[in-house]
């Protein structure tokens, strides 16, 4: 299982990229942190999410 | 009468003790974007005594900036980062204001936070504060981000609040309210997010890393 946002989901093995596809994140609104550590966006397609990882996808709304 | 470096000082120090105000002296916080947000955090810091503020913005002040951002009808026009900085010689003459009027992209990010050891995050546009908190923490993952999201409109101030997303950066706001949905942004609520990032830098600085 993998921690996204505090949930537990089912889904290791997929790359980020892959799971984004699932969601309703735009990807240009969000930044996200893999075990405490930034991921670039250009990682997004080759970082593999594995069991205990924990994910937080930070995602921004317009306003300043 | 501009009251002498020492008088400030001393005014701080009677009401704070001697520790916060050296430590607060002795900070540069980087303000990137200079609205509602930026222009907010900067006034509150320089009141606490900050040593030193790195303002950046590309914009001049427009007219509908002054509903929420801590600008002047004579400023409309002025490049947000001269106003501001104008607007702080008269509160805390000797804060040493730096200034930057750009419009920060990836590329400008390794050479922009060299002195600095904490940095607000204060745009508008979700793409803009997306790129600056992945390039921030990418390039300097030992240094201290504060950014916003989330506090259009008139909904509660209770829901505004400073989380710890990881061990350097904070998000304050409540996540949800879109500028783009709704009434759009009104300078109450825009200041409850502001003084919830300038409350954490000085939490930082006084050594409290928790939100």
């Amino acid at each position: 299982m993998v921690k996204i946002n505090g949930q537990l989901l089912e889904v290791e093995g997929l790359t980020i990229a892959q799971y984004l596809e699932s969601t309703s994140y735009k990807i240009n609104h969000i930044a996200i942190e893999r075990n405490g550590e930034i991921v670039p966006k250009g990682l997004y397609n080759q970082t593999i999410l594995k069991a205990d990882d924990v994910i937080e996808v930070v995602s921004f709304v317009g306003g300043g | 009468m501009i009251p002498s470096r020492e008088e400030m000082k001393q005014a701080l120090t009677i009401r704070y003790g001697i520790k916060l105000p050296e430590k607060m002296a002795a900070t540069r916080v980087a303000i990137c974007g200079l609205g509602g947000l930026g222009s907010n955090i900067a006034i509150a810091l320089a009141r606490a005594g900050i040593g030193g503020l790195h303002l950046i913005d590309f914009d001049k002040v427009d007219l509908s900036n002054l509903n929420r951002q801590q600008y002047s009808v004579h400023q409309l026009g002025q490049y947000k980062t001269e106003a501001l900085c104008e607007s702080l010689k008269h509160i805390a003459p000797y804060c040493e204001v730096k200034i930057d009027t750009l419009c920060i992209t990836k590329e400008h990010i390794p050479n922009l936070f060299k002195e600095e050891t904490i940095i607000c995050e204060a745009f508008d546009q979700p793409e803009a504060k997306a790129m600056l908190v992945e390039g921030v923490l990418e390039t300097f993952p030992e240094k201290y981000l504060i950014a916003a999201s989330g506090m259009a409109g008139i909904g509660s101030a209770n829901s505004i609040q400073t989380k710890k997303i990881s061990k350097h950066f904070y998000l304050c706001g409540d996540g949800v309210s879109d500028v783009s949905t709704g009434i759009g942004l009104l300078s109450s609520r825009v200041m409850v997010c502001a003084a919830h990032q300038a409350n954490m830098v000085i939490r930082l600085i006084a050594g409290e890393i928790e939100p």
